[in-house]
C-alpha cells in the first residue's frame, strides 16, 4: 500500500478534487457530477496524450533514421501538434459528390465513440475507474469489435476502390486478430476468477518480498502477453500491420476521402485506439497501477499507470521504426497459423498451471511447453510460400 | 548477440544445424534501430541532418553554379578583363548570354588596347550550368561562381544579372577556387611577361637599330630609309 | 416502464423498420446493427451485462460485420430493379401476424407468471459460467461442435486446390 500519508494523498489526489469540487452539490447530483467530472478528465487528458504522441512518434521516428524530426514550431518542435490542429480545422472538408454523405460523416463519429468509451473500464489508478464494471473486460472488447464496422462505413461510403479495398483488408485484419486478443486475455480472467478490470489489477498488486505477482513475469503470461501485443498492433492497424492504410499501397485506404477534420478525427481514433489498447495491456499483464517494486509504492499509481502506457506507445513507435509491412496474405498467415494455435496452446497450459498448485515444477513444465511450441511452430511460420498459377474449385 | 537467440536441430547423423528462431530478426532490427536512438544524441554519425539555413555543408571546390565576370585590380570597370569577343555568347547553348560591343578602347592587362562589353547580361534562369562559356573564354575573363541562394521575388528581373552584379575581383576568385586561380593567374602572369619580353626585345632591337642608323654614315637618304 | 425503456425500445423499433423499408441495402443492412445495439442496451437496461455485452461483441462486432460483407462481395449492393418489395406481400403479412399473435401470447401468458419485480434476479457472469459448465454443459458442447463444422466449411471452401493435371 501507499505508505505515509503525503503519498497517499497525492496518490488519490484526484479523487480528493473530484469530492471537493461536488460537494458544492445537492446529494442527489453527485453520482451524476462524478461521472461528468471523470468524463471531462478523460476527454482532456487522453487528446492532450496524443497530441504529445504525434510529436514524440515524430521525432522518435526521426532518429531512428538518422535525422531530426520537427523542431521549427515550438521549442524543440513541441508546439507542432497545434499547428497541425490548427491546419486540420481550416482544411475544407471535401466529400465527393458520389459519396453516401450521411454514412461518410457518421463513419468517423462512431470510430471516436466507440474508441472514448473503452476507456472508461481502464483504471487509471487506485480507486481512480470510471465505471466500475463486473464484466469491465467484455465491455472494452465490445467497444472495440464496434471499430471495425465504422472502418467498413468509411470505406464504403467513400465509393472509391482504394477505399474499399482498404476497408476489407483491414475488416478482415481486424477480425482475424480478434480470436487471438480475448484468447490471451482469457487466461487472465482464467486466473484471476473475474472479467472486472480493478478486481485483476488488486491481483497483481501483491508482493512476494519485494517481486510482484505480475502476470507477464509468469511463463503462460508471458506467452499471453506477447500473443495480445502481436493482435493488438494489428488491432490498431500499426506497423508492421498497416496495410489498410498505408501510403504506398493503397493511397490511404480507408481514409482516402477524408479531408480535414475528419481525417484528424479518425487519427485521433487511431491513437486513442493504441492508448486503450496498451492501457489494456498494461493492466492485464503488467500490474496497472502498481509499483514494480513493492519499496516504490509511494510514487502514485496513476504515475506508473500512465508510464506503462507511454512505455507501450514508445515500444509501438519503435517496431514502426524498425520494421515493413507485412503483406496480406502473410499478414493473414501469421494469424491463423500462428498466433491463433499458439494462443490455444497457452489457454491449456494456463489451465495446467492453474491446476499444478504452486511449487517450482509447474514453472519448469509451462516454460518448457511453451518455448518448444514456440520453436516448433515457429518453423512453420518462416516457411516461405511458393507460388504457382492458382486453380478455382467452384469457379470452372 | 546471435548465439543466445538461436535455437539448434539436430540432424540425422548427428550434425548440429543451427536454424533461424521465430522473431529473431525482428529483435536484431529493434536493437540496431535502438542503437540509431540512442546514438543520435552523442555521435555525430548517428544524425546526419545539417539543419540549414542556421548550418550549411561548405561548398566544393570545383562546385559550379552561375557565371562571373573577373577583373584585376581594384577598379571593376578598369579592369574587367573581357573584350566582347562574343565566343561565350555564341556558343552558349541556351543563349543566356547577351552583349553589346562598346565603342571605344580600354587597355587589357598587357597593355593593349581592347574593346570591352558595353552590355554584358546572363539571364541565369535560362543558364544550365554547363560551363562552356568559362572553356571558351580565351581571356580567362568569365568563371563559374558557387553562390546559389538567389532566389528572388522580382519575377521580370531579378535572375537578370547585369555587368556591375557579373563583376566579382581575382581576389573573390582565389577565395572560391584557390587552385585554379592559381593556375590562371600562372599563365596569364607568363603571357604578360612573353609579351612583355618580346616588347623588351623588339624595343632592343628598335634602340639597336636606331643607333646603328646613328652611329653609320649616311650615304643617301633613300638607301637609310628603306632599311 | 420508464423512459429508458421507451426510448431504447424506440430506436430498436426505428432500426427494424428501417432494414426493412430502406432501399439501399447497405443502409438498411446499418440500420439492422442499430436494432442489434438497442437491444444489447435494453439488456444492459435490465442489468443483464454479460447478455448486453456479449450482444454487442457478437452481433455488432461480428454479425453485422458478416451480413455487411456478404452485400459487399455479392452483387446485392445495388439496388434490385424488380423493387424492394415482393410480390406476394399479402402471404407475407398473414405468416407474420400470425408469429406475432404466437409471441404476444406467449409473452403476456409469462407476465402473468411473473410479476414485475422490483429486484431483478442476479446473474454474474460466474454464475452464468457455472450454469454453462453445470446445467448446460451439452448445448455448449454442441454449438462448439456447430462451430467447428462451419470452421472447417470455411477452410474447405477458401482451400487453396493442389495442381490439378489438366
Amino acid at each position: 500500500m501507499a505508505t505515509t500519508p503525503i503519498s497517499v494523498t497525492v496518490d488519490q489526489i484526484f479523487i480528493l478534487l473530484r469530492d471537493w469540487l461536488t460537494h458544492f452539490l445537492p446529494e442527489t447530483l453527485r453520482p451524476f457530477a462524478n461521472v461528468v467530472l471523470g468524463v471531462v478528465a478523460i476527454a482532456c487528458v487522453f487528446p492532450g496524450l496524443f497530441a504529445l504522441t504525434t510529436v514524440f512518434e515524430r521525432k522518435g521516428l526521426g532518429r531512428m533514421q538518422n535525422r531530426l524530426g520537427p523542431n521549427r514550431v515550438g521549442p524543440f518542435g513541441f508546439f507542432q501538434p497545434i499547428a497541425d490542429g490548427i491546419k486540420s480545422l481550416t482544411k475544407e472538408d471535401i466529400v465527393p459528390l458520389n459519396a453516401d454523405a450521411v454514412v461518410h460523416f457518421l463513419a468517423p463519429l462512431l470510430l471516436v465513440v466507440a474508441v472514448f468509451m473503452g476507456f472508461a473500464v481502464l483504471p487509471v489508478g487506485r480507486n481512480m475507474v470510471l465505471v466500475d464494471m463486473d464484466a469491465g473486460l467484455l465491455f472494452f472488447f465490445a467497444m472495440g469489435a464496434s471499430t471495425e464496422l465504422s472502418i467498413f462505413m468509411a470505406g464504403w461510403s467513400s465509393r472509391n476502390k482504394y477505399s474499399i479495398l482498404g476497408a476489407m483488408r483491414a475488416i478482415a485484419q481486424m477480425i482475424s486478430y480478434e480470436v487471438p486478443l480475448l484468447l490471451s486475455s482469457v487466461t487472465v480472467v482464467m486466473i484471476t476468477g473475474s472479467l472486472s478490470l480493478t478486481r485483476i489489477v488488486e491481483a497483481q498488486n501483491q508482493y512476494t518480498g519485494i517481486f510482484p505477482h505480475w502476470y507477464v513475469f509468469t511463463p503462460w503470461g508471458l506467452a499471453s502477453f506477447l500473443m495480445f501485443a502481436i493482435a493488438a498492433t494489428a488491432e490498431t492497424n500499426r506497423t508492421p500491420f498497416d496495410l489498410p492504410e498505408g501510403e504506398s499501397e493503397l493511397v490511404a485506404g480507408y481514409f482516402t476521402e477524408y479531408s480535414g477534420f475528419k481525417f484528424a478525427l479518425f487519427f485521433l481514433g487511431e491513437y486513442l485506439g493504441m492508448f486503450s489498447i496498451a492501457g489494456l495491456g498494461a493492466t492485464l499483464f503488467w500490474g496497472g497501477w502498481s509499483a514494480p517494486l513493492s519499496i516504490l509504492n509511494f510514487v502514485p499509481s496513476w504515475i506508473w499507470f500512465f508510464s506503462k502506457d507511454m512505455a507501450a506507445i514508445f515500444v509501438f513507435i519503435w517496431m514502426r521504426g524498425t520494421l515493413p509491412r507485412l503483406r496480406q496474405d502473410q499478414l493473414m498467415n501469421f494469424a491463423w497459423k500462428f498466433v491463433l494455435p499458439f494462443t490455444l496452446l497457452n489457454l491449456m497450459v494456463t489451465a495446467l498451471w492453474r491446476f499444478m498448485e504452486g511449487g517450482w515444477l509447474r514453472w519448469v513444465v509451462c516454460s518448457v511447453i511453451l518455448a518448444g511450441a514456440y520453436v516448433l511452430m515457429g518453423r512453420t511460420a518462416m516457411h516461405r510460400k511458393h507460388f504457382g498459377p492458382r486453380s478455382y474449385r467452384y469457379a470452372e | 548477440m546471435e548465439t543466445w537467440l538461436a535455437a539448434y536441430e539436430l540432424r540425422a547423423g548427428g550434425s548440429i544445424r543451427r536454424i533461424a528462431l521465430l522473431g529473431e530478426g525482428i529483435v536484431k532490427g529493434m536493437l540496431e534501430t535502438a542503437k540509431n536512438f540512442a546514438g543520435s544524441f552523442v555521435s555525430e554519425e548517428r544524425l546526419t541532418t545539417v539543419e540549414y539555413p542556421e548550418q550549411r555543408i561548405p561548398t566544393a571546390e570545383n562546385a559550379r553554379v552561375f557565371p562571373f565576370l573577373v577583373y584585376d585590380g581594384p577598379e571593376w570597370q578598369a579592369g574587367l578583363r573581357c573584350v566582347a569577343c562574343q565566343i561565350c555568347e555564341k556558343e552558349c547553348p541556351p543563349k543566356c548570354i547577351y552583349i553589346e560591343k562598346s565603342k571605344d578602347k580600354k587597355p587589357d592587362y598587357v597593355g593593349k588596347m581592347q574593346i570591352y562589353p558595353a552590355r554584358f547580361d546572363i539571364d541565369v534562369s535560362v543558364c544550365m550550368s554547363c560551363q562552356i562559356c568559362v572553356e571558351v573564354c580565351p581571356f580567362e575573363a568569365i568563371k563559374m561562381n558557387t553562390e546559389f541562394e538567389l532566389a528572388t521575388d522580382d519575377r521580370f528581373g531579378g535572375l537578370l544579372l547585369d555587368k556591375e552584379k557579373l563583376a566579382q575581383s581575382n581576389e573573390y576568385y582565389h577565395k572560391i577556387h584557390p587552385t585554379e586561380a592559381s593556375e590562371v593567374d600562372a599563365r596569364l602572369a607568363e603571357e604578360k611577361a612573353k609579351v612583355e619580353a618580346k616588347a623588351k626585345a623588339a624595343a632592343e632591337a628598335a634602340a639597336a637599330k636606331a643607333a646603328a642608323a646613328a652611329a653609320a654614315p649616311k650615304p643617301d637618304a633613300p638607301a637609310a630609309g628603306g632599311d | 416502464m420508464s423512459v429508458v425503456f421507451y426510448a431504447l425500445a424506440a430506436l430498436t423499433v426505428a432500426g427494424g423498420l428501417g432494414a426493412v423499408l430502406l432501399k439501399n441495402t447497405v443502409h438498411a443492412a446499418l440500420a439492422v446493427a442499430v436494432a442489434f445495439a438497442g437491444l444489447a442496451l435494453l439488456f444492459l437496461s435490465l442489468d443483464a451485462q454479460f447478455a448486453g455485452f456479449a450482444q454487442i461483441l457478437v452481433y455488432v462486432g461480428a454479425v453485422a460485420i458478416l451480413v455487411v460483407f456478404a452485400i459487399l462481395l455479392t452483387r446485392a449492393s445495388e439496388t434490385p430493379a424488380g423493387g424492394v418489395f415482393s410480390s406476394s406481400w399479402l402471404a407475407g403479412l398473414a405468416i407474420a401476424a400470425g408469429v406475432f399473435a404466437v409471441l404476444g401470447w406467449a409473452v403476456l401468458g409469462s407476465a402473468q407468471a411473473l410479476p414485475l419485480s422490483a429486484v431483478a434476479p442476479s446473474a454474474t457472469v460466474h454464475d452464468i459460467g457455472v450454469a454453462l459448465v453445470g446445467r448446460y454443459v451439452l448445448p455448449l458442447e454442441i454449438v462448439a461442435l456447430l462451430l467447428t463444422a462451419a470452421t472447417i466449411g470455411a477452410v474447405i471452401v477458401a482451400l487453396h486446390e493442389k495442381e490439378r493435371t489438366r
